[in-house]
């Protein structure tokens, strides 16, 4: 019997769609391992929440609702998970591979002297012991790892695991919170949030990426416009970043972000091997270039082989048509 | 001001991985090894520092096997003063938490003002050695710093997070994490090149605790189905949509 804790990561009051696929996930495992489920949510003003984490399949809600908490802090919110940790008995801990996750995920395991897999895409009990496939060199390979000590930690990849909605409604328990200065080692001075309203790169179901075969900064338009037609957020290759075109941000690679969306539209992009390794587990592939012989069609599951500026904008408008 | 910086070595970027014949790691031969991208620009901004403040000095710390000596050579041609290898086996994929236990137990020796890294390295994807060394140090952790700036012991850091940007404070000493664009690391010139041959590199032996995980086995991703070539004009392009929304349902 192994019980199982999530960290459902919410902004806003908003659950991330990340933090529902884990805690499905969640609910798999412990099902898997007849054990119990806890999600610990930490936030202002997120009672709400609850009955949603509930929704999802959780036995046990641990929330942590208080003032101090409406902006993330690493201390703060370690310690409280440190404390759910505790109180769950959980010897699986799943968090999601963004950027709060992974940076609790650190300071949990340093915390609790226990391993952290990160950006896991599958998980499996072997008898008592978990296991779970990971990429490293961003996706040129991948291993198998079995956890041998509990606790263990791990961060999920979102878009990888499906969240699913149960009937039920989970327990919800209040969490004690107690923050001191300790806990607040690192301030926050001010955040700017962007106007935009696309969809963060790598929670993004669809992406629309632009390469050198772009040509310049301003030829991003076309991408643009079709990224908005289908909801998807926009990326770009290395070689655009470096010249300036786009912002790091953007960048999908292996010294970018590692994405796997259900789509990704390589705009005039070769696909160098760094490229790849960062989206070829992307569910489908789209690749538009002229080259025929460009690297990015050996992992594209579709290809039109023209001058992405006529075949961009004739997607756009065959795309408005059919969603329309 | 003493800053360490850690760097690992890393397969480069364009690298092909073949996996070797215990199943468990990457064959070496044909490798080309260079230092984790973003650990240039942590070595790059602590010679900064150092520049600007005309004083102080910059340790190297990598945990590698004793090849990874030219990557810290590299380092101290670019300016650092002196390195320190922690000799290790089969450090590249180790598990995290026992790679920032040996790392935090050397930087304590030592005394620093500062930590600096890169975000990530660019093998492992472990993303967990910082904020460890951190809650290890009982320092805090500036992550992916795309500027920074050190006044009267405050280290101040802007950073993109999801959807926004961020400007982070903690007072130093401190970790701090670099993202591409914190600076354009220099390349060695010939007179730092002879002068690194000379600076002080100590290897010490460790061993890493055991963690708690084991490795089964290194794959290759699966192998996608064979791809198809929708066309070769925009007319393509009212099929290519038919076929996302019909056969891939992807839209």
């Amino acid at each position: 019997m192994s019980n199982i804790l999530v960290f459902a990561e919410q902004r806003d009051g908003q659950l991330k769609s990340y933090a529902l696929e884990a805690i499905s996930e969640g609910r798999c495992l412990a099902d898997g391992a007849g054990g119990t489920l806890s999600v610990c949510v930490i936030g202002a003003g997120i009672t709400d929440l609850g009955a949603t984490i509930g929704s999802y399949g959780a036995d046990k809600i641990l929330m942590a609702d208080d003032a101090g908490l409406a902006v993330y802090s690493p201390g703060g919110y370690a310690k409280l998970l440190s404390d759910a940790l505790s109180s769950s008995s959980a010897e699986v801990v799943l968090l999601s591979s963004s950027a709060m996750g992974r940076e609790l995920g650190a300071i949990l395991a340093a915390k609790a002297d226990a391993s952290l897999l990160s950006d896991v895409v599958e998980t499996t009990w072997d008898g008592d012991h978990l296991v779970v496939k990971r990429p490293i060199y961003a996706g040129k390979a991948f291993l198998r790892v079995a956890a041998k000590k509990a606790p263990v930690l791990v961060t999920l990849r979102p878009n990888v695991f499906a969240a699913e909605e149960k009937s039920g409604a989970g327990s919800v328990e209040n969490m004690a919170v107690a923050l001191g200065d300790a806990d607040a080692q690192v301030t926050v001075a001010e955040t700017v949030m962007k106007a935009s309203t696309r969809p963060e790169l790598t929670e993004a179901s669809i992406i629309v990426s632009g390469g050198r075969g772009m040509g310049g900064p301003d030829n991003f338009n076309i991408v643009e416009e079709l990224a908005d037609t289908l909801g998807a957020a926009v990326g770009a290759s290395r070689a655009t970043v470096d010249a300036g075109w786009r912002p790091h941000a953007d960048q999908v690679g292996q010294t970018g972000k590692t994405v796997s969306p259900n789509l990704y539209i390589a705009c005039g992009i070769s696909g160098a091997i760094q490229h790849l390794a960062g989206m070829n587990s992307s569910k489908c592939i789209v690749a538009i270039n002229t080259d025929p012989e460009a690297p990015i069609f050996k992992v594209a599951n579709y290809g039109i082989v023209a001058d992405l500026f006529d075949v961009v904008p004739a997607l756009n408008a065959a795309a408005k048509e059919l969603l329309a | 001001m003493k800053i360490v910086v850690c760097v690992k070595q890393v397969p480069d970027t364009e690298t092909k991985v073949v996996i070797g014949g215990d199943g468990l790691s990457i064959e070496p031969t044909d490798v080309k090894y260079v230092m984790n991208p973003y650990d240039e620009y942590a070595v790059e901004e602590a010679l900064k520092l150092k520049e600007a403040a005309g004083e102080g000095e910059v340790i190297v710390l990598t945990l590698g096997s004793e090849d990874a000596q030219p990557v810290m050579r590299t380092a101290m041609a670019m300016g650092a003063d002196s390195g320190i290898l922690l000799k290790a086996e089969n450090a590249a994929l180790a598990d995290g938490l026992a790679v920032a236990k040996a790392l935090a137990s050397e930087i304590k020796t030592l005394d620093a003002d500062l930590i600096l890294t890169g975000k990530i390295a660019i093998d492992g994807y472990g993303h967990q050695v910082a904020s460890m060394l951190g809650e290890l140090l009982d320092m805090p952790v500036l992550p992916t710093a795309k500027t920074l700036e050190i006044v009267d012991g405050v280290a101040t850091i802007h950073r993109d997070i999801e959807g926004g940007k961020e400007t982070v404070q903690a007072n130093t000493p401190c970790v701090i994490t670099a993202e591409k664009g914190l600076n354009d690391p220099r390349y060695p010139a010939l007179k730092g090149i002879m002068q690194a041959k000379r600076k002080p590199l100590e290897i010490k032996d460790v061993v890493l605790d055991a963690g708690g995980i084991e490795i089964l086995e290194m794959s290759y991703p699966a192998r996608k189905p064979e791809g198809r070539i929708v066309g070769e004009g925009p007319e393509a392009a009212a099929e290519l949509v038919k076929l996302l929304r019909d056969e891939a349902q992807v839209i």
